[in-house]
């Protein structure tokens, strides 16, 4: 990767970044790329409080009395990590970030179907977060991240109905975010950017637009009914007046199993694009990689009984929720092996996104397989709300979606700022990530099989070597998530100037200037060739703001 | 690995050990595919462009059909040692059980009450009929392999047979509030003998179905619920012979005594009416606690001459607890 010495234009070029320079040209944008920027540092702002709550909660753990903190003060650290990370980051991270800034760029839009309410998203998002944040600096929440009564309802005495609030306003911004971007795949592609020709980008985002749509309603409607438990007692919860504790087990994860999702879809089109593009081939079974995204969606909503296994429903249901189970797994499977399939006979290079996305597919790889510990009946009874649990869901989130957003924004950072990070500060951060992530979390297996079960604040003393083991990986991760943050901050001063194409990539992302000017393309491109069809450089025409300089990123 | 303790316990471990294989076969096949390639075909000039392959039909049959396989063998086997864990066996020793937030609290069918500690002979089937006064908590044994939500309002059943005498961890799985993680106890397995003399160094007290028939006595149960029934004059059904039973409503559903419906009927009587009674019993609901209701039930059982024959899945119970008929509210 070499920038060209390119003599400074006269005039500088309008980029997205210099088209406005005040606050309120920021916060009153309709431009899909800003309002992507102003979600990255939301989410990133709202992964740094989730992340001082896992250090705390790590931290404690490092004895088996209670020392730190007490007892009240842990499950609340317990409960706002689990809600700050799913809701404040997770969910929106991928496709309210990179999902805003690149989709329309992608199928050649100049920015989403309706601007104006993926402003809104962002707002609402923000009014939920505020919520969220005034429980959790009035006192904090301490139910777990799942609500479930009747703790939630008639016994606990912290912010549960100022936190649900901050879900539920939050859930509107996911769905309009889901709806823009369904219109937008429908009705915005560029001539001749057919539906097989689209990024795997953008089929997994549809996938997930889809679940967000039809799976955040019943979230807010479970959140709205525990709020109506608790303050006026409406009974459908509650035994005393004939109301069933195990029902709400039922709503919450009819979304909140879709949502896991809604988390780890996203993350699997950035890997299908890292993949294709540092190893330049096309995905392996394109098809077969995008309608495994739509099954994934669809069969998703239909497994929510698999964490009942245990919670008194019926043995049968218990059967039919196992196999549905092992159903949803096999599009994961068909994912894995594509993109293996797809190195093969590539042209590999080893950039800190590949590593990040090399190492998605093998956290990934176990993060699915001990899934299906959890789905085979028998066995999740010994192992269900054990430390068993936190380890797969974390191989899924953190060696999944969060591995997968690092290795995104180092794949787009150079166009979204114009500037290239330093390649061997972020391939050593994305080792020291893949290293500290495996000590934390591989050790909680092994807890959970031996029996420790999950939001112990104390434990027994044959649990502590495993847990210090955790807890000196997760000060190693640690240092892998700070890296990145000096690293890419320093390069946005001082990184060199990034060329339209960095990759030699193929998207129409990479056919603009970085960073793209306002409205994406200088005229809107016609696309004559399928995703991942790679070509030498001198071929690739740039459509996009002319050429790469210094002035067109700080507009002086 | 965590003790055998149970005769569950080697099945499931069995199974672990099975999917552990599977994983560590799938694991290290890709991990070493994709260290492979990614040496191998290195990049070796900065403007190659590979041949592009597309894809082919023929691998991915061979890898969605092979994985299917394997994933419904692993589902048949999960479903065959749920089935174990799961269906109550006939001829066990009954032991109820309470949770509150945070103790657990056991009484033996001879009527010794235990907090945090659960005594049980070893080779003998145990089987727990369980509820709860506040919040969800659940009973796991992780040396048993066993796990059983319990839950307001409803009994949950769980059993299990333990193969060795020793203490085992008693841990509160499902979270239930501040002190969630110091609800755990300990199951202190005995030999046979050894439990006959624990059992006889603490006879004070009346087995739970003698509380439950002085209980009976004391609620005033006996002025309607007659032997004989209506036929008898009595203006409730007859209570003796019914557990395990099909009962016929009025409406025409039939449903089977277990321990939920005599619950439901306890404490929200008019939700189901005995065909040929009416609506006239008063809630007890506030007047009994949970373990007084178990004893109440015990009681009822123990003039059924299927006491303890009733195989009550959690099945069953959850059918009984959601009301299929309709007939609840």
């Amino acid at each position: 990767m070499s920038t060209a010495v390119i003599p400074v234009e006269a005039k500088p070029r309008t980029t997205y970044l210099n088209a406005g320079q005040t606050l309120k040209s920021w916060l009153l944008t309709l431009d899909h790329k800003r309002i992507g920027i102003l979600y990255l540092i939301s989410v990133t702002f709202f992964f740094l409080v989730g992340g001082i709550y896992a250090t705390l909660i790590r931290l404690e753990l490092l004895t088996p009395q209670g020392d730190l903190v007490s007892a009240q003060t842990y499950n609340k650290l317990f409960t706002q990590h689990g809600i700050t990370m799913v809701f404040f980051f997770l969910i929106p991270s991928i496709p309210a970030v990179f999902g805003n800034f690149l989709l329309p760029i992608m199928i050649g839009a100049k920015d989403v179907a309706f601007p104006r309410l993926n402003l809104l998203s962002w707002y609402v998002f923000m009014t939920g977060a505020l919520f969220a944040s005034y429980a959790m600096f009035a006192g904090g929440v301490d139910t777990g991240w799942t609500f479930y009564p009747p703790y939630s309802t008639n016994y606990a005495n912290t912010y549960v109905i100022a936190t649900g609030l901050g879900i539920f306003i939050a859930g509107f911004s996911s769905i309009l975010t889901g709806l823009n971007f369904i219109v937008t795949i429908h009705t915005m592609r560029a001539p001749g950017m057919t539906w097989f020709r689209l990024p795997l980008f953008v089929w997994a985002q549809y996938a997930t637009s889809l679940i967000q749509i039809l799976g955040t309603p019943v979230l807010a409607i479970t959140l709205l009914l525990v709020a109506l438990e608790r303050t006026v007692g409406i009974g459908i919860f509650d035994p005393r007046l004939g109301g069933d504790p195990v029902l709400f087990q039922h709503l919450f994860w009819f979304y909140s199993h879709p949502a896991v999702y809604i988390m780890v879809l996203p993350s699997m089109g950035v890997v299908s694009e890292i993949i294709a593009t540092f190893s330049r081939k096309p995905i392996f079974g394109y098809k077969f990689v995008a309608f495994s995204s739509l099954a994934i969606a669809i069969v998703g909503f239909l497994v929510w009984g698999h964490h009942l296994f245990t919670s008194s429903q019926s043995v049968y249901a218990g059967m039919l929720f196992s196999l549905l189970s092992y159903a949803v797994a096999i599009p994961s499977a068909i994912k894995v092996f594509n993109w293996t399939a797809t190195l093969y006979r590539g042209s590999i290079s080893y950039d800190a996104p590949m590593l990040y996305a090399l190492g998605f597919i093998g956290l990934f790889l176990i993060g699915g397989l001990t899934g299906l510990f959890l789905a085979a009946l028998g066995l999740d009874v010994h192992v269900h709300d054990t430390y068993f649990v936190v380890a797969h869901f974390h191989y899924i989130m953190v060696g999944g979606a969060l591995l997968a957003y690092l290795g995104a924004m180092h794949y787009w950072w150079p166009k979204m700022t114009g500037r290239l990070y330093p390649e061997g500060w972020a391939r050593f951060a994305a080792l020291v990530v893949f290293v500290g992530f495996n000590l934390t979390f591989f050790p909680q297996f092994i807890l959970g099989y031996l029996g420790m079960p999950r939001r112990y604040y104390t434990y027994a003393p044959e649990f502590q070597l495993l847990h210090v083991l955790s807890t000196a990986g997760a000060s190693i991760l640690a240092v892998g998530f700070i890296l990145p943050a000096i690293y890419l901050l320093w390069s946005l001063k001082k990184g060199p100037i990034a060329p339209a194409d960095p990759w030699l990539a193929t998207g129409l992302e990479w056919r603009t200037s970085s960073p793209p000017p306002p409205e994406n393309f200088e005229r809107t491109p016609i696309v004559t060739w399928n995703a991942y069809e790679f070509r030498p450089q001198e071929e690739a025409e740039v459509i996009g703001g002319g050429k790469p300089d210094a002035s067109s990123l700080t507009g002086e | 690995m965590p003790e055998q303790a149970s005769t569950i316990a080697q099945q499931v471990d069995a199974l672990f050990y099975y999917w552990l294989g599977i994983t560590l076969f799938f694991t290290v096949l890709i991990v070493a595919a994709i260290i492979l390639f990614v040496v191998k075909y290195r990049r070796r000039a900065p403007g190659e462009i590979p041949r592009p392959i597309f894809g082919s039909m023929k691998l991915e049959t061979i890898w969605i059909v092979i994985p299917f396989l394997i994933a419904m063998s692993l589902f048949v086997w999960g479903a065959k040692v749920y089935f174990a864990q799961y269906r109550i066996p006939k001829d066990a020793l009954d032991i109820y059980v309470v949770g509150k937030q945070w103790m657990w609290k056991m009484q033996h069918p001879t009527g010794q009450r235990e907090i945090n500690e659960l005594h049980v002979p070893m080779g003998r089937k145990i089987r727990l009929t369980m509820t709860t006064e506040d919040v969800i908590h659940s009973f796991y044994i992780p040396d048993f392999r066993v796990k059983m939500d319990v839950v307001p309002g409803r009994y949950t059943q769980m059993w299990f047979e333990a193969t060795k005498p020793g203490r085992y961890h008693l841990f509160c799985a499902e979270y239930c509030g501040m002190n969630h993680s110091r609800m755990t106890g300990t199951v202190i397995v005995m030999r046979p003998d050894e439990y006959q003399a624990w059992l006889s160094g603490n006879t004070s007290q009346l087995s739970p179905a003698q509380q439950g028939e002085q209980l009976f006595q004391t609620l005033g149960c006996t002025t309607c619920h007659l032997n004989g029934g209506r036929d008898a004059g009595g203006r409730g059904p007859q209570l003796a012979g019914i557990f395990g039973k099909p009962v016929q409503l009025e409406g025409g559903q039939t449903v089977v005594a277990d321990e939920n419906y005599l619950r439901e009927s306890i404490l929200n009587p008019s939700a189901k009416i005995v065909a040929g009674y009416s609506a006239i019993m008063p809630t007890y609901q506030g007047q009994v606690s949970e373990e007084q209701l178990l004893q109440l039930i015990a009681y009822i059982k123990s003039l059924s001459p299927q006491s303890g024959n009733a195989a009550m899945t959690s099945a069953n119970a959850a059918q009984a607890a959601s009301s299929p008929n309709g007939q609840r509210r």
